[in-house]
């Protein structure tokens, strides 16, 4: 897997937000949130849970939630070890919910996260049909609401290890994008689980250049580190 | 000076059986006297993790000292899963409380104000909802449109405990932005304290202090326990162990009684 396209990825979907945010266990996030806020000349804001250089919440914990529900959080990053194909994200467990087969972490934030904040991108490096499926064993926060539930955010998009899809809210349903370097649309179709649109012509996503490897591994290098020390030492670009 | 208590004083005081909150892996987690508890044999604890926990939860699992864990997340972090929560899970010996973390900070923060509940937004559609009895959803009584909104009973645990830089001479506690765990101790009947060290001063002499204190009149024990987060670091005094937490992580750490 390529982690810095994933980054120069993630950074152009990020665009040119006012404030980002990046969540537990996202280093990846982390590192294209701060390229983009390099290319933004620094006039991004990007606040990142669990470090201290790159966070100006004073107000604990809640802070990060209650600034999302006032709509001041413009972009998140969610992943989850199930994603189904309307969105809907399984951070739990894998299996029957009360004897599961396998359990993770939990849900975090997620359940409300991905309801608030308007750009919510979905991330998830390993891309088979393990993780891309057609349901999701536990909804961890569901992809689309019915018209009368208050919800203002949601999914924007899904990258993984093998492309980028986009998702189109009114269909309910993800359209690829383009694939990563070395990859096939047939090859991306057998390794998802759910179905979603795709184009006569699908693109390849840029790789990228020497130069901006560079600067990314300096980014990871120089503030990455700081929350993920074993992500940093292991980065290799 | 303030009295302190022996770090096996002050875990005297949390009985078999308590509703126990305790603060994420980056706040100040009190290890030291977490072992301590262990080691005493404590039994029946619904532990509640403001909003996540990870080496703490995993220790007081392993050991048997649990019988309901309520958490957003059980996770070691970038170290991996918790092996004896995952365990404990898969074997459904605990009983589990799946929450997520604006729930914990909404309910704790009913609490503060001594209400009932708390409205909250978001989870509507999650099985996170649909598996939590106690929340509801009711209609919002001030819209004109349908409106859904989840209602949390607030959490009122029985003791909060942390690890923290420094108390002053009056008791008073360095929580500096971890104001996390101000909230856990104006909700919590009762707040225990591991400290670092014991400082001769007052915080509240100097203004640009006070916003980064815990008032002494939400603590009722302290105890000092130097490196007292380890493997976990302290804002400011020590990092994360990064070895001894893969050793942790490996079960190769602590020798602790299953």
């Amino acid at each position: 897997m390529d982690t810095a396209l994933l980054i120069d990825l993630i950074a152009d979907l990020i665009g040119d937000a006012g404030h980002v945010a990046t969540g537990a266990l996202s280093p990846i996030p982390m590192a294209a949130a701060m390229l983009a806020r390099r290319r933004s000349g620094g006039r991004m804001r990007v606040t990142i849970l669990g470090s201290r250089r790159n966070s100006r919440f004073s107000g604990g914990a809640k802070e990060l939630f209650d600034c999302a529900a006032q709509g001041r959080i413009d972009v998140f990053f969610l992943s989850g070890a199930q994603i189904d194909g309307e969105a809907n994200i399984n951070l739990l467990s894998v299996g029957d919910y009360d004897r599961p087969k396998q359990r993770f972490s939990g849900s975090f934030g997620s359940t409300y996260l991905y309801m608030m904040v308007p750009k919510v991108i979905l991330f998830r490096p390993e891309h088979d049909r393990r993780a891309l499926v057609p349901r999701v064993d536990f909804i961890s926060a569901p992809g689309w609401s019915a018209p009368e539930v208050y919800r203002p955010g949601g999914p924007h998009a899904l990258i993984t290890g093998r492309c980028l899809f986009d998702w189109r809210r009114d269909e309910r349903r993800f359209a690829l994008r383009s694939i990563h370097p070395g990859e096939t649309a047939a090859s991306v179709r057998d390794a998802t689980g759910f179905d979603y649109a795709e184009p006569a012509d699908v693109p390849v996503s840029p790789a990228p250049s020497a130069e901006l490897r560079a600067e990314i591994r300096d980014l990871v290098r120089g503030e990455v580190a700081e929350v993920y020390p074993r992500f940093a030492e292991e980065f290799a670009v | 000076m303030i009295a302190l208590d022996s770090l096996e004083a002050l875990v005297a005081r949390i009985p078999d059986g308590v509703m126990l909150v305790v603060p994420p892996d980056y706040s100040g987690v009190a290890v030291a006297a977490t072992l301590a508890l262990v080691k005493r044999g404590v039994r029946g604890l619904h532990l509640l993790a403001s909003p996540s926990s990870g080496i703490q939860a995993d220790l007081l699992i392993g050991a048997g000292c649990v019988s309901t864990m309520e958490a957003a997340a059980v996770t070691l972090g970038e170290f991996g899963q918790a092996p004896a929560f995952n365990a404990a899970i898969r074997a459904g010996r605990i009983r589990m409380l799946d929450s997520t973390c604006p729930a914990i900070h909404a309910a704790l923060n009913a609490a503060e104000k001594g209400l009932p509940f708390m409205p909250l937004r978001g989870l509507l559609g999650s099985d996170i909802l649909a598996h939590r009895a106690d929340w509801q959803v009711t209609q919002n009584p001030f819209a004109d449109r349908p409106d859904p909104i989840v209602l949390l009973p607030a959490l009122r645990p029985d003791i909060a405990l942390f690890h923290a830089a420094a108390a002053d001479c009056e008791g008073n506690i360095w929580v500096g932005r971890r104001q996390e765990l101000s909230v856990m101790a104006h909700a919590a009947r009762q707040t225990l304290v591991t400290v670092e060290r014991v400082l001769e001063t007052c915080f509240f002499d100097d203004e640009a202090h006070v916003a980064s204190v815990l008032p002494a009149l939400y603590v009722s024990g302290i105890a000092i326990a130097e490196r007292g987060a380890w493997p976990l670091g302290i804002d400011d005094v020590y990092e994360t162990d990064g070895e001894a937490m893969a050793a942790y992580a490996a079960g190769t750490l602590f020798a602790v009684p299953a």
